[in-house]
């Protein structure tokens, strides 16, 4: 039944083209090339002519080399074997592990019917008071962290993938520099937190089409794990990358590209990911965090722009801080009522305080006067910034509320914070009787 | 009649290429079988004996030698009683339905029916021999607050109608045949309280369309007072993501002073949908006093959901509009947002390999937001009731910049513009409209002239405070500097409004001439204050007592009280009117 197709007519990047029948779109292939074996997807049907997309990219592939349909999309395995293990973008083993074949399962499958999803309410802990408390990440939400390049965003992920109060992880990596994979797979494996993540990876020298891959890979193993009740966080990084190779895709398809030459259905391609998240109503949940990089520090740029409209909210990553003014997620009023009878108010008065700080700041670099009150609120914000929001920190939201009083406590009296009184009668620390 | 049908020949995206045997039309539906389902598509260009087809489903195992079948009939919407509080997709399958037989995904090939199977009591109001025409009322049902009028199918020829038979007053099957009209030649037609009505065919059974001159009352001050929207008119609120955009619709939906609320959630978060799916049943109606839910129908093609059906909901959602419209109902069409609608016409010409507009749009982009917008309108039906349907759009420009084509085509088209700016929102002024930069071709329920004068200080004052960046408060005048804090009263006391306030979220008109009438007279004033400290003092009291008043009850006890203390605040200081403003007062 699987007839072997040995005429190529095209190569074109990474795209070829067979004449063929009985073809569906977006049917799997096999390429068999003398010395290698490369899968590749049906992208388009016309009449007998049939476009597909090489995975491991067309180079080397000859006019003659042998084609053989499966009949079937695109698949991946789903099983509690997938813990711990590392595939690339085609869902092939990275590290020396067997490949895994049973019970396999479509990827890029239908979105969530709407009127089955519901409000998001439950907080997922991170240890990291700038997200936990100032901008708490919530089960279903789906964030991208809006980084420039240089900024230490993966090791803030691999913070978060060892940190994070949840069933499972799953790593998606596009693009990953070499070094970066080995420094997720080591940070991972020493602190213990591998046997609960998979990894799904494409490093830099691996082919685009790969990389176009891994989202839906690690979205669709990641879905199969919530619907069997697991609370699932999926990181991403970098999904700019992952624009980029669709934009590589595209032109050589001869599609009109719309902005800064991507193609006209990036929003649409970006959504379809994003909106994996969800908490499925008796079963887990899956929420993403995306590192998105901006080039230039742009915002503007269509990826970060797209990704904005899609996202409920943002992480900016600057200077190896979680920016406390442009970050926002737009889920937490859902959730930080609920946690302590202060998490909103001291969270509000801290950031009124510190935006406070930068204004005292900018003065005194400026070469002005600083009264008593500037010092007081520089001296707040040096103890903000190292004891709350340096990376490294990993306390608990309680904690972290506490340490906040006491950093409160330790620069300001009572009546200038601005602070509710009741609140401050129950929580401002006592002076220790020395 | 003979189905005529064709063979796939290629699939690029979900743009399918059809070869076809006997004659189709453009927009007819035609359903590619795939194994043993049905996708649905519309046909959108043909070329010799080669139809192109645009499919409202994910295509992948879509073959070439597929069958199609085509149905001769154009992309409808079935219309009858029992479309409110219904939750569609842009195709007009009901959700909920969709998820009690498929679970938690939407599987595709899945087409239930959108009215609900049920028993309505039905009134006729013609009788036997009368003759009818298209839109005239065979008899109503009651359906929640309102009396459903069932109608003549708006789809017959535009001729006299005999009416052979109608049942009697009773309850029948929404499915059940209720009445037999018969026109000149003899041609029987047996009508149920459903038809179907092409969806990107503007209904047009009215006798005229009228002005929009009556102001839709929205509760929110800096729309009602300064950018009002009519009755049957058409905005947009263009804006960068993050600003508001939703919310500031979601309000409006809850407060808008109309019958019913069309909401067509098209290629945006699924979570924001949620948020009104679970909250409007819960929040009651101020007008009526039940829940919210019984004006409102959702149309709900979120960003996963496929592009093609993100294209055809709006058109879904505005058929729905005209629909209630010709019952001499007020509808409001809230729509958002409409350039991921353009995205998806976008899409479309790419794969149909059009010569591509600006950013690749297609050129006729600005035709079919025309098109779309002038839906809207305040009619006149024949039996001289009134009727209107207001569009509301937002626009979610690429890097928020308004320069773009989807915010510009739409900008020539519509009576009012809410920009919102990013500004604006980072400083947490919500809702984070633009005051100066918007603009409105209605009549507000404040007069024109008034207002005015209070936009001319907002402008005047965000001049001083321009100017103040570059020269310092030193070097600005006392006089400029009371204008300057003039502006910002407006600004921080009228235009900013806390939705999340009980009282303070939703502002009655009446409630608005009163305030506004207190804030013209604090702003027409002639200030005798020396210097800028005490200029600012006097200005922080006067604001914090003007925001405590807005957050006080209406006609209160206290509401007058703070009244009083503000009058005699502003006459303490104040030596004479501006004698211009005394004019308008």
């Amino acid at each position: 039944m699987q007839k072997v197709y040995s005429k190529i007519e095209s190569i074109v990047g990474n795209v070829i083209t067979v004449r063929a029948n009985g073809v569906s779109n977006s049917d799997l292939a096999i390429v068999t090339s003398p010395n290698s074996q490369s899968y590749a997807n049906v992208i388009k049907l016309d009449g007998d002519l049939v476009s597909l997309q090489v995975f491991s990219g067309a180079q080397g592939i000859s006019t003659g080399d042998q084609v053989r349909f499966l009949g079937v999309p695109m698949r991946v395995s789903y099983s509690e074997n997938l813990l711990g293990r590392v595939f690339d973008g085609t869902g092939t083993p990275r590290d020396k592990g067997p490949a895994l074949s049973e019970n396999m399962i479509d990827i890029g499958g239908p979105a969530v019917n709407p009127a089955k999803r519901i409000i998001p309410r439950n907080m997922i802990r991170t240890g990291i008071p700038m997200i936990d408390v100032f901008n708490t990440l919530v089960e279903s939400q789906k964030l991208p962290i809006f980084s420039v390049s240089g900024e230490p965003y993966n090791e803030l992920l691999a913070r978060i993938a060892m940190q994070a109060e949840v069933d499972l992880i799953v790593l998606g990596g596009m693009g990953l520099k070499y070094d970066d994979y080995l420094f997720f797979k080591d940070t991972l494996e020493n602190s213990g937190a591998m046997s609960r993540t998979i990894m799904f990876v494409h490093t830099a020298s691996d082919p685009t089409v790969e990389c176009m891959l891994v989202p839906d890979l690690a979205l669709a193993v990641a879905e199969r794990f919530a619907l069997d009740g697991k609370k699932v966080l999926v990181l991403l990084t970098d999904m700019t990358n992952f624009a980029d190779s669709m934009k590589e895709m595209a032109i050589t398809m001869d599609q009109v590209p719309s902005n800064r030459g991507y193609p006209g259905d990036l929003y649409s391609s970006l959504a379809s990911r994003y909106e994996k998240a969800v908490d499925f109503e008796g079963a887990g949940s899956l929420t993403i965090l995306a590192v998105t990089t901006m080039p230039g520090d742009d915002v503007t740029h269509p990826v970060p722009d797209n990704t904005g409209y899609i996202t409920e909210g943002q992480y900016y990553l600057k200077g190896g801080r979680i920016e406390p003014f442009g970050s926002l997620s737009r889920l937490k009023q859902q959730v930080n009522k609920d946690t302590r009878d202060d998490h909103r108010a001291l969270m509000d008065g801290m950031i009124k305080l510190y935006a406070s700080y930068r204004e005292s700041l900018e003065k005194k670099s400026m070469g002005f006067m600083m009264t008593e009150w500037d010092d007081k609120l520089l001296k707040y914000g040096r103890l903000f910034e190292s004891k709350l929001m340096d990376l490294s920190v990993n306390i608990a939201l309680e904690q972290a509320l506490d340490l906040g009083w006491e950093i409160l406590s330790e620069c300001f009296e009572p009546n200038e914070t601005g602070l509710k009184s009741d609140l401050i009668l129950s929580r401002w620390p006592k002076k220790s009787a020395d | 009649m003979a189905n005529t049908s064709g063979r796939v020949i290629g699939v690029n995206g979900n743009m399918v290429s059809v070869q076809f045997d006997s004659a189709i039309s453009k927009n007819e539906v035609g359903y590619i079988r795939v194994g043993d389902v049905r996708l649905k598509g519309e046909v959108i260009r043909i070329n010799k004996d080669v139809a192109s087809l645009q499919v409202f489903e994910m295509t992948n195992g879509v073959s070439v030698g597929d069958l199609v079948e085509f149905t001769h009939e154009m992309l409808s919407v079935e219309l009858g009683p029992g479309l409110l509080q219904q939750i569609y997709d842009g195709l007009q399958n009901p959700l909920p339905e969709l998820a009690s037989q498929c679970g938690f995904f939407l599987q595709r090939g899945v087409y239930l029916d959108p009215i609900p199977n049920q028993d309505w009591e039905f009134t006729p109001v013609v009788k036997v021999g009368d003759v009818v025409r298209p839109a005239d009322t065979l008899g109503t049902v009651p359906e929640g607050l309102f009396t459903h009028q069932i109608m003549v199918p708006f789809t017959l020829a535009e001729t006299d109608w005999k009416v052979v038979s109608i049942n009697a007053q009773g309850t029948y099957n929404v499915r059940d045949t209720i009445a037999v009209l018969e026109d000149l030649k003899g041609n029987k037609r047996e009508l149920t309280m459903v038809f179907t009505w092409p969806v990107k065919k503007a209904i047009s059974c009215y006798e005229e369309r009228l002005r929009p001159d009556e102001t839709l009352v929205t509760k929110i001050r800096i729309i009602d007072t300064f950018l009002p929207v009519a009755k049957g008119g058409t905005y947009c609120t263009p804006g960068p993501f993050g600003a508001g955009k939703t919310v500031l619709q979601h309000m409006t939906s809850r407060n808008a002073d109309v019958d019913i609320v069309i909401i067509a959630a098209c290629g945006e978060r699924a979570g924001e949908v949620v948020e009104v799916l679970k909250e409007f049943p819960e929040l009651t109606d101020p007008k009526t006093g039940r829940s919210l839910m019984e004006r409102t129908i959702i149309i709900c093609n979120t960003s996963s959901m496929p592009v093609a059906s993100r294209e055809a909901s709006v058109y879904t959602a505005v058929t729905m509009a005209e629909y209630y419209r010709q019952m001499g109902l007020n509808v409001l069409l809230l729509a958002d947002s409409t350039s991921r609608w353009a995205q998806a016409m976008r899409e479309m010409s790419g794969r149909l390999e059009e010569i591509p507009g600006e950013e690749a749009f297609p050129a006729y982009l600005e035709s079919r937001i025309a098109e779309f917008y002038e839906r809207a309108g305040k009619v006149r039906l024949k039996d001289g009731r009134i009727g209107s349907v207001t569009i509301g759009g937002t626009v979610s420009p690429a890097g928020g910049n308004f320069e773009e084509p989807v915010t510009q085509a739409t900008l020539k088209v519509v009576g009012a513009f809410h920009g919102l700016s990013r500004e604006r929102s980072d400083a947490r002024k919500y809702p984070a409209i633009d005051p100066l930069g918007s603009w409105s071709k209605y009549t507000g329920v404040i007069p024109g002239k008034k207002v005015e004068f209070a936009r001319s200080i907002l402008f005047r004052g965000s001049e001083i405070n321009q100017m103040m960046k570059v020269v310092g408060e030193e070097g600005t005048s006392v006089n400029d500097y009371i204008t300057y804090q003039k502006g910002e009263l407006v600004d921080a006391c009228y235009l900013q409004q806390n939705s999340f306030d009980p009282i303070d979220s939703s502002v009655s008109i009446e409630r608005q001439r009163y305030t506004f009438t207190l804030l013209f007279k604090i702003l027409s004033g002639i200030y005798d204050l020396e210097d800028k400290k005490q200029v600012r003092s006097f200005f922080n009291t006067v604001r914090q007592k003007f925001l405590d008043w807005n957050n006080i009850e209406y006609k209160s006890e206290r509401f007058f009280q703070i009244e009083t203390e503000l009058e005699n605040l502003y006459k303490g200081k104040m030596t004479s009117f501006d004698p211009d403003a005394e004019k308008l007062m």
